[in-house]
């Protein structure tokens, strides 16, 4: 029987989430997130394939031996990614050309694979498709957060270049975080400053995920005090 | 009741304040030098980082709930920010200081548990860190330096300096500011001669630009630091035996690539060869092990010089060898007495 919708949805936001919890499709993650229109553009693409490929795998499950599974999951896969790529081309071809390679490789993302075996090939096909679309979720969101961080503080902007994805309209959105004259910290741009960035979004993750325990197991154990102690004398001062 | 101890008897225990402490003083001559080569600016870049990595140390402290007093009691936040603020150009802007003083203490070691556990030399992490983020700042801002015949209206004074450091702008005119004499010899070497790049403007203060008298006073200082026996011989011998075998083997023509003088006393080789590569927690352990430790650094400081994008590479040797030292430790660990030398891998009469 398949999990309740309920915790599928908390499991692909937090507490499974591909990006924090999992480690997974890193490379992409590191690699797009200077700015936050990449990092959303990339993030769309790999929440529609991997929703469309759960989707997919799910009606396949009962029909596709064990033995060749993974063949085809990974050609479903490489099609949706052709799907999106070719959509990219054709509504956002600037972002498409920044995007480069990252497109194609969605196809290596190990979220999209791991999500497919280990999920879609088990469950019938509404909670796969939530679970595609929540785990997505989760992955874009952590991308635009580490997108905006490394833009905020590699150029001293955000929302700059969203015309890319959202047209005309978007032109104006950028604002300006520090003012002019703020001198531009290549490090937050540059690879290494994504590492950095996401062992802190992760470090914050488990700092909250600490202290909401700690409050959890604080209000469970609400010891009375003068109560006898279990198995042992004297009493809880 | 008496206690007894066996032997050895230590006296004179060498605590981790004492030893700071003596590093600091050991790097006076050279910051001497410095302030008196390129002005007030270097005093101000060592005073700033100093208090930035103090600061960041005692936010460290206070957020891991420590004794903010003993944390800044061993002196090594200030070693750090000295070593980052002598590295820094004179004119840098004021926030170059603060993140390079904020980086190397609170990322690259209280992050990784604090004294003795970073892997990588603080404060050349951070200088690193502001080179591949602010390389324009990092390398145009060092001051024209001051011709040694005296002179006192060369250099801008001490409020101008600080002008410039604390609100930036245009306070000091770019006829002061200036690249360092290797980044000149380095540009101007392959369409000219010796003779023609040592009549530039960045060479009038002497052999290498005045930094001659900067290394020599570092040089000086490691040397009483070898006398207090606070670092042994063998990192910075083996550095700049390292660094001056490659000059002689690959550059042996001044009239085509940067000469061994300019080498040994320009740049930041004898700050990087005494102070920074002999910094114990990250550099090699055991004596074998320095050797090769500080002749790789002088090596790759050699390759960066000289066919690298950098002018100077002793940052990025360091953080370079930094990471092969386990590695060197784990091959040059040295016999234990009485034991046999250890044998790694399936020896031939093993193999079944």
């Amino acid at each position: 029987m398949s999990p309740s919708y309920g915790s599928i949805t908390k499991d692909g936001l937090w507490g499974n989430n591909p990006a924090l919890v999992q480690l997974l499709g890193l490379c992409p993650l590191l690699a797009v997130t200077a700015t936050v229109v990449n990092a959303l553009g990339l993030g769309l693409a790999t929440l529609l394939v991997l929703m469309g490929s759960n989707i997919a795998v799910s009606l396949i499950r009962n029909y596709v031996p064990q033995t060749v599974r993974l063949p085809a999951f990974v050609m479903i896969i490489a099609s949706l990614v052709t799907c999106a790529e070719l959509l990219m081309q054709a509504y956002t071809y600037e972002l498409y050309e920044i995007l480069g390679i990252f497109i194609p490789l969605i196809v290596t993302n190990c979220a999209i694979l791991g999500r497919a075996d280990a999920f879609a090939s088990k469950n019938p096909v509404l909670p796969s498709a939530l679970d595609g679309f929540m785990m997505g979720l989760g992955f874009a969101l952590v991308l635009v957060l580490l997108g905006a961080i490394r833009e905020i503080i590699g150029q001293g902007t955000i929302f700059s270049g969203m015309d890319l994805l959202f047209g005309p309209m978007a032109a104006d959105w950028e604002i300006s975080v520090f003012g002019e004259g703020y001198v531009d910290f290549l490090f937050a741009v540059l690879p290494p400053g994504a590492f950095i960035g996401m062992g802190l979004l992760i470090a914050l993750k488990n700092i909250i995920d600490r202290r909401l325990a700690a409050k959890r197991a604080a209000a469970k154990i609400a010891v009375v005090s003068g109560s006898k102690r279990v198995r042992v004398t004297g009493e809880v001062s | 009741m008496k206690h007894l101890i066996s032997s050895p008897h230590i006296k004179n225990q060498q605590r981790t304040a004492r030893v700071m402490q003596w590093v600091i003083l050991t790097t006076l001559p050279g910051l001497l030098a410095l302030t008196w080569v390129f002005g007030w600016g270097s005093l101000i870049q060592v005073c700033l980082c100093v208090s930035f990595a103090v600061i960041g140390e005692a936010c460290v402290a206070l957020l891991r709930k420590r004794s903010v007093a003993f944390y800044l009691g061993d002196y090594s936040a200030v070693v750090t920010g000295l070593l980052l603020g002598l590295a820094l150009p004179p004119f840098a802007p004021w926030w170059i200081a603060c993140v390079g003083g904020l980086f190397s203490i609170v990322f690259s070691k209280q992050l990784y548990g604090g004294l003795g556990q970073n892997p990588f030399n603080p404060a050349m992490a951070g200088y690193a860190l502001l080179l591949v983020s602010f390389p324009v700042e990092m390398s145009t801002l060092w001051a024209q330096a001051q011709s040694l015949t005296p002179d006192p209206t060369e250099l801008p004074g001490f409020s101008t300096t600080l002008e410039a450091v604390l609100v930036g702008g245009s306070a000091v005119p770019d006829a002061f500011t200036a690249a360092t004499p290797l980044d000149v010899y380095k540009h101007e070497i392959p369409h000219s001669t010796q003779a023609a790049v040592m009549t530039l403007p960045v060479f009038q203060a002497g052999y290498a630009g005045g930094w001659e008298w900067v290394n020599l006073g570092f040089l000086a200082g490691g040397l009483i630091l070898l006398w207090r026996k606070i670092i042994t011989w063998h990192i910075p011998v083996s550095f700049l035996a390292a660094l001056g075998g490659c000059s002689l083997l690959f550059g042996w023509d001044p009239d085509q690539s940067t000469p061994l003088g300019l080498h040994l006393l320009g740049g930041a080789t004898m700050l990087g060869a005494w102070f920074i590569a002999t910094d114990p927690s990250s550099a090699a352990t055991s004596t074998l092990g320095k050797l090769w430790y500080g002749a790789g650094i002088g090596a790759l400081v050699y390759v960066i010089r000289a066919w690298g994008g950098y002018p100077d590479g002793v940052a990025f040797a360091v953080l370079l060898m930094n990471l092969c030292a386990p590695f060197i430790d784990y091959y040059t660990q040295p016999r234990v007495y009485g034991h046999q030398r250890r044998t790694r891998g399936l020896q031939k009469d093993e193999v079944v």
